[in-house]
């Protein structure tokens, strides 16, 4: 019998471009939420550091790349990204695999800020949601957490069963932008 | 009649239009208004109640008269002002509220009737017979009243919402608005410069005067040049702020230009602080006949002149109480217009203009039919008449308010301006500048703006160097308050509703004295314009009516929004499937591709059964699908159910306070079905909670009530045990779970996991993990059909492939894919519960769990559920009901009855929530609710269902009737 | 709209959900008397100024925040996480 063939999230639905914004799937690897024990944030972060170099973020930021990080995802909680949560990690927290439990999707270009507007209520001005800023909030009526990883660059992840909302939603959002032409 | 010169429209660009099908030429810049008053129209709508002939009466967004029909069909847009419609090539205007058409329109009957339509005409008239109210007078209103109608086709137009973020709003972009968003943007702040206008400068384009040496449109236009370079500013034109809200949220209408893929934006801008300078609203003087189309604002026919170089007509009169009147002849002489009268309300008025002039006159007729041909006023006792076909008249102004009022602060009374200005602090965070706050001199505008600038980048914490203060115009404005000239005819305040002096009066007389009641006794204020030019003179009217003063009299409330906002802007994106989001499982695809009919469940969707050939009827499929587990096996997508990892040294004390059973005394690798309550002692859900190790659960919830558990944990550990050592987090995503049900369950998956499944290893309600493929899986030996079943649980990444290939193994088996459909069916058969039967209003005694409340531990619901009245023998009992008489027919939500009893609510015994047809049993299966049920096991009760007009005698039977000793689930 | 959530800052409204009077951090102890927990389930002030209430950051942090708010003028005057109210 055939192997248990992996099928991502977005596959098929995306790339999409309009109005020089880009949105792409993109597989972080393995996510890893960790929720520290009572009191144990310090010797998590100690742990984390020693283990993966990496401290533990402070609320609505991000500690290293999306590529290898740890992103704040929440209150008592954050989600290692790209890593294996290795150094004993469940001495001082709860620890969950959510590798398969998002879509998630980088949305690029100048105009990038402009389409999230039209689906997320967080204020998105750069000088107050600075690069590695991140919030968790909503997008389109999806409870979504959306991170500023450059310039003009965000990563949006959302349950994976929302993959095909968040492509039509985001679908909308850029036909919005390019209905309003050049700026 | 359009003028020589330039104005603000573009002359080498031609514009061709029509009007109720005949075509016109306009220019680029021009507003429909100006297009048509260009084209020489006059008469363009019929007014609301009279269907009098109405002509554009203003320049701005306040207009009462000028509303029109833009479009035919599925885009069709009714109730546009022409005022602020963008002239652009090819559209198609219509009038509306008028048959056969504005210009002959035999509702204009209505007028003739007039005596008997007064302030209450409806109350009065349409009140008995009461049986006539539906079929007669309501829809024969309907018929005549109304403004414009909607196409009735689904709207082609597209809408869009978006959020915006600032430091500074700054509403309104005349003088005062330009100036503020200057000194704020200086200081640094990020600022929005909303316009309703699509340009910059407010009445700066419709004046002739300068400011910093250069007209003052230019000005306006070297400013928006300027802030448009500033990054720290956005200027947001053609978008009217049309509500202020809490903590410095503003609601926006933004209305693109025409010609774009979009029509608009409602936009929510989350300000820290505002500036409010939108401006001021000319006021008209009630006189008799003073609808005729002719009668004109001045202020918008000095814009009209000025701006887009039109004129309504070619003898002008000039009616005012302060120096309007003189800046109207001024401009008027300068175009090159005749001026037949100018009118000073005020006695001691002087006048150096070379036109006949009345001081101390007052306008009190107007003639002529469908237009102006005359204008009678009284001069020294006599009453005199000058030709004219057009009448500009001024008021006074009235600051625009309304946005400080959406808070619930009234607007103040000031005696000297007769108007009202804005309350400080009115709204948090909001100043005011320029004419919204009564200063009415552009110096004055431009000095309160810079000085509203200033205070809210201090407020800010913002320093920044002042900017400098352009050279402008002085001027003192100084007015005689003139509401109303008495006289025969009818004197009209609020155009839009038709609403004249003598309704006010007679409200008043009635004793409708509260202006609030006056406002609905006469409808004044309440058509789509919302009595912007009109509410402050009615109010007069009614102020001396009654004998009071203005300020006690008061305002109404205002509202927002400030302009009407089609709900198509609000509900922007919500049509079609951005109603709601769907989550789709990672079967979904292959459900379809056998052509599942898909069924919503909360947000996600679930196949209903999977058709066969040749099955023509969904109960064929369900039949087939139950029989096919029951006998076989099949496989079911089960990965809806919310699953929760709840992790912790106090991971089982939580689950204990959670459930009303003991969960601490559960063995790692087992499962064991759970309840829980709501602190009010009633059901909140059901499901299993797991252990995978000694402070390691899984607990999984029903597919409906997911977020609600999710939220309930977090409110017990966070709010009522935060001393629990505990840590949980919603995995449902994670997981692709599947139902692999029937007897042949086992083998399938033994072939599957190559291993062995024994009940030793494996016996009913053990978990664990296993593995297929190189992949880690789940394990749960529980069931929800009452057959021999597992529950498998991959990464969702695999999750598709897995679900083919238990579906492919299945087939081989006999087997195959079950949907809702015969879940339920089995269920049913099993008299397993769901949210049909823990609706909220049952308890653990009602659904014979009472044996679940543990006595040895706290648990959320433990106390409320024991009040008397939640265990109490005579509530409705969870049973099952079989039809036994010659009607087969069950229908869930029906009621139960004694045999015999009357059909009335007192005999109510209860009710049926979940009804299936049993392949297996071979008649229909009741689950319900009935008063003493546990004890009336055998008896008959009646169904009664007055929807379908059915009655079924049933009998009582206990739930679970198939398989009730459950052998099937242990084997 | 807007609620200050002590852990995100400042945010829309759309993310919280309400429920009701603070009241409901004071859970009776087990065996308290059907009076106390009449009080606790059902009974709720309804007062003309400031009060105190428990939202739930859902689609935000997913803390629970006990917010002082003034009933007349809308204001917000604060918010603490229910957590540390509860202590």
């Amino acid at each position: 019998m055939a192997d248990l063939k992996p099928r991502m999230p977005l596959e098929s639905l995306l790339p999409m471009e309009a109005s020089g914004v880009r949105v792409r799937e993109v597989d972080l690897g393995a996510l890893t939420l960790v929720m520290p024990y009572r009191e144990r944030d310090a010797a998590l972060s100690d742990a984390l550091e020693a283990a993966q170099g990496l401290r533990w973020p402070e609320p609505g930021r991000m500690t290293g790349t999306t590529g290898r990080g740890i992103l704040w995802f929440g209150r008592a909680q954050a989600m290692l990204i790209g890593m294996a949560p290795e150094g004993g990690l469940e001495d001082h927290a709860a620890v969950a695999d959510q590798s398969d439990g998002w879509a998630v999707v980088e949305i690029e270009g100048d105009r990038a800020a402009e389409a999230l507007a039209r689906l997320t209520p967080v204020d998105l001005r750069p000088g107050v949601f600075e690069i590695r800023h991140t919030a968790r909030t909503e997008l389109g009526h999806m409870a979504a957490s959306l991170t500023r990883t450059g310039k003009a660059t965000y990563l949006v992840m959302v349950f994976r069963a929302f993959a095909h909302t968040l492509v039509h939603e985001l679908g909308i959002a850029l036909q919005g932008v390019a209905a309003r032409g050049g700026r | 009649m359009r003028l020589d010169g330039d104005g603000l429209i573009d002359r080498t660009r031609r514009l061709a239009f029509t009007f109720d099908g005949r075509k016109h030429l306009g220019f680029e810049g021009d507003t429909l208004a100006s297009a048509l008053i260009g084209a020489g129209v006059k008469v363009v709508a019929r007014s609301f109640k009279y269907h009098r002939p109405r002509g554009i009466f203003t320049a701005g967004s306040e207009e009462p008269n000028a509303l029109v029909t833009l479009g035919r069909g599925p885009g069709q847009e009714p109730n546009a002002r022409a005022t602020t419609v963008e002239l652009q090539e090819g559209l198609a205007a219509y009038g509306q509220n008028a048959w056969p058409s504005v210009e002959f329109d035999l509702m204009a009957v209505n007028d003739l009737l007039s005596p008997f339509l007064g302030a209450g005409f409806y109350y009065k008239t349409f009140m008995w017979p009461k049986a006539f109210w539906e079929k007669l007078y309501e829809p024969v209103i309907r018929q005549a009243a109304g403004l414009g109608a909607l196409s009735r086709e689904a709207s082609t137009e597209r809408w869009e919402r978006a959020f915006a973020h600032c430091d500074v709003l700054v509403i309104g972009a005349g003088p005062a608005g330009l100036m503020a968003a200057w000194t704020a943007a200086e200081a640094g702040a990020d600022v929005i410069l909303a316009e309703e206008d699509t340009r910059l400068g407010g009445r700066l384009n419709a004046e002739v005067e300068e400011v910093d040496g250069q007209a003052g449109s230019a000005w306006a236009e070297a400013m928006q040049a300027r802030l448009r370079t500033m990054e720290n500013v956005r200027v947001m034109t053609r978008t009217a702020v049309v509500g202020a809200y809490d903590q410095g949220t503003f609601g926006a209408l933004e209305r693109l230009e025409p010609g774009r893929a979009l029509k608009g934006c409602f936009w929510r801008i989350v300000a820290k602080r505002a500036v409010l300078a939108a401006g001021a609203i000319e006021r008209p003087v009630a006189f008799s006949n003073n609808d005729r189309p002719g009668v004109i604002m001045a202020g918008a026919l000095r814009a009209y002149i000025n701006r887009w170089r039109v004129c309504p007509g070619n003898r002008v009169a000039v009616f005012a109480n302060s120096d309007a009147g003189h800046q109207t002849v001024r401009d008027l002489l300068a175009a090159g217009v005749h001026v037949s009268a100018l009118i000073d309300a005020r006695a001691d008025a002087a006048c150096d203009l070379d036109v006949p002039f009345y001081a101390g006159g007052q306008v009190c007729d107007s003639g002529g039919r469908k237009a102006l041909e005359s204008v009678s006023f009284l001069h020294r006792d006599r009453i005199e008449t000058v030709q004219a076909d057009v009448l500009a008249m001024s008021g006074g102004w009235n600051p625009s308010v309304h946005l400080s009022c959406h808070m619930g602060a009234r607007p103040v009374w000031d005696e000297g301006l007769a108007a009202f200005v804005p309350r400080e602090g009115a709204v948090p965070g909001m100043r005011y500048a320029g004419a919204a706050m009564g200063m009415f001199s552009t110096r004055e505008c431009l000095e309160s703006g810079a000085a509203a600038g200033k205070a809210v980048v201090d407020d800010l914490g913002l320093n920044g160097a002042e900017v400098p203060v352009p050279k402008a115009e002085d001027g003192v404005y100084q007015i005689k308050p003139l509401w109303h000239v008495p006289g025969k005819g009818r004197a009209w305040l609020d155009f839009q509703n038709d609403v004249t002096v003598k309704d006010v009066t007679l409200a008043a007389q009635e004793n409708f004295t509260s202006v609030e009641h006056m406002k609905r006794y006469t409808t004044q204020g309440m058509a789509p314009d919302q009595g912007k030019n009109s509410n402050v003179a009615a109010l007069a009217v009614l102020a001396d009516a009654t004998g009071r003063g203005i300020a006690e009299t008061g305002t109404t409330t205002f509202r927002p929004p400030y302009v009407p906002v089609p709900i198509a802007a609000m509900g922007a994106g919500a049509q079609g499937k951005g109603f709601s989001p769907e989550r789709f499982t990672t079967s979904h695809d292959a459900s379809i591709g056998r052509g599942a009919p898909m069924i919503e469940a909360g947000l996600w969707y679930r196949p209903s059964y999977f058709p066969k050939a040749g099955e023509t009827h969904w109960r064929q499929s369900c039949d087939r699908e139950v029989r096919m587990v029951r006998d076989h096996v099949g496989i079911c997508d089960v990965s809806t159910l919310g699953k929760i990892d709840v992790q912790g040294p106090d991971a089982a004390a939580f689950l204990d306070f959670l459930y009303t059973n003991m969960m601490s005394a559960l063995k790692v690798g087992r499962v064991r079905y759970g309840l829980m309550l709501r602190e009010d002692g009633h059901v909140m859900d059901d499901g299993t909670c797991a252990r995978l190790g000694e402070r390691h659960f899984l607990v999984t919830t029903t597919t409906a009530a997911a977020g609600q558990v999710m939220r309930h944990m977090e409110f017990a550990h966070q709010v009522l045990r935060p001393d629990l050592d505990v840590r949980f987090a919603s995995v449902t995503e994670q997981w692709a779970q599947f139902a692999v049900a029937g007897p042949m369950s086992r083998a399938l998956l033994e072939d599957v996991l190559k291993q062995d499944l024994a009940n030793g290893d494996w016996p009913f309600m053990a978990c664990g993990d296993v593995r297929t493929k190189g992949v880690t899986a789940r394990l749960f030996r529980i069931s929800f059909s009452g057959e021999l079943a597992y529950e498998i649980a991959v990464p969702a990444r695999h999750g598709a492939a897995l679900f083919d290939q238990l579906v492919a193994k299945a087939e081989a088996m006999e087997g195959g894919p079950y949907g809702m459909e015969a879940l339920n069916v089995m269920r049913i058969e099993k008299g397993f519960i769901t949210h049909a039967e823990i609706h909220g209003r049952t308890t653990a005694f009602d659904i014979g769990m009472q044996g679940m409340m543990s006595d040895r531990k706290d648990f959320i619901g433990k106390a409320m559920a024991a009040r008397p009245g939640l265990m109490d023998e005579d509530r409705a009992q969870f049973v099952a009901l079989k039809p036994v008489g010659t009607v087969k027919e069950l229908i869930a939500g029906a009621h139960l009855f004694a045999p015999g009893a009357e059909v009335v609510s007192e005999n109510d015994e209860g009710y049926i929530t979940s009804v299936a047809f049993s392949p297996m049993l071979g008649h229909v299966i009741g689950l319900g609710f009935l008063e003493r049920g546990r004890a009336r096991i055998g008896e008959h009760v009646r169904m009664v269902e007055h929807l379908k007009g059915s009655a079924t005698l049933c009998e009582v039977v206990a739930p679970g009737g198939f398989d009730p000793e459950g052998g099937r689930m242990r084997g | 709209m807007r609620l200050p959530c002590p852990i995100c800052g400042e945010r829309d409204r759309r993310e919280f959900y309400y429920a009701g009077h603070a009241v409901a951090l004071e859970r009776p102890q087990e065996g308290a008397g059907a009076e106390a927990w009449d009080y606790y389930v059902h009974n709720r002030d309804n007062p003309c100024g400031e009060t105190r209430d428990l939202w739930f950051h859902e689609s935000g942090c997913g803390a629970w925040i006990v917010v002082t708010r003034d009933t007349a003028s809308h204001a917000v005057l604060g918010a603490v996480l229910a957590e540390e109210a509860a202590r």
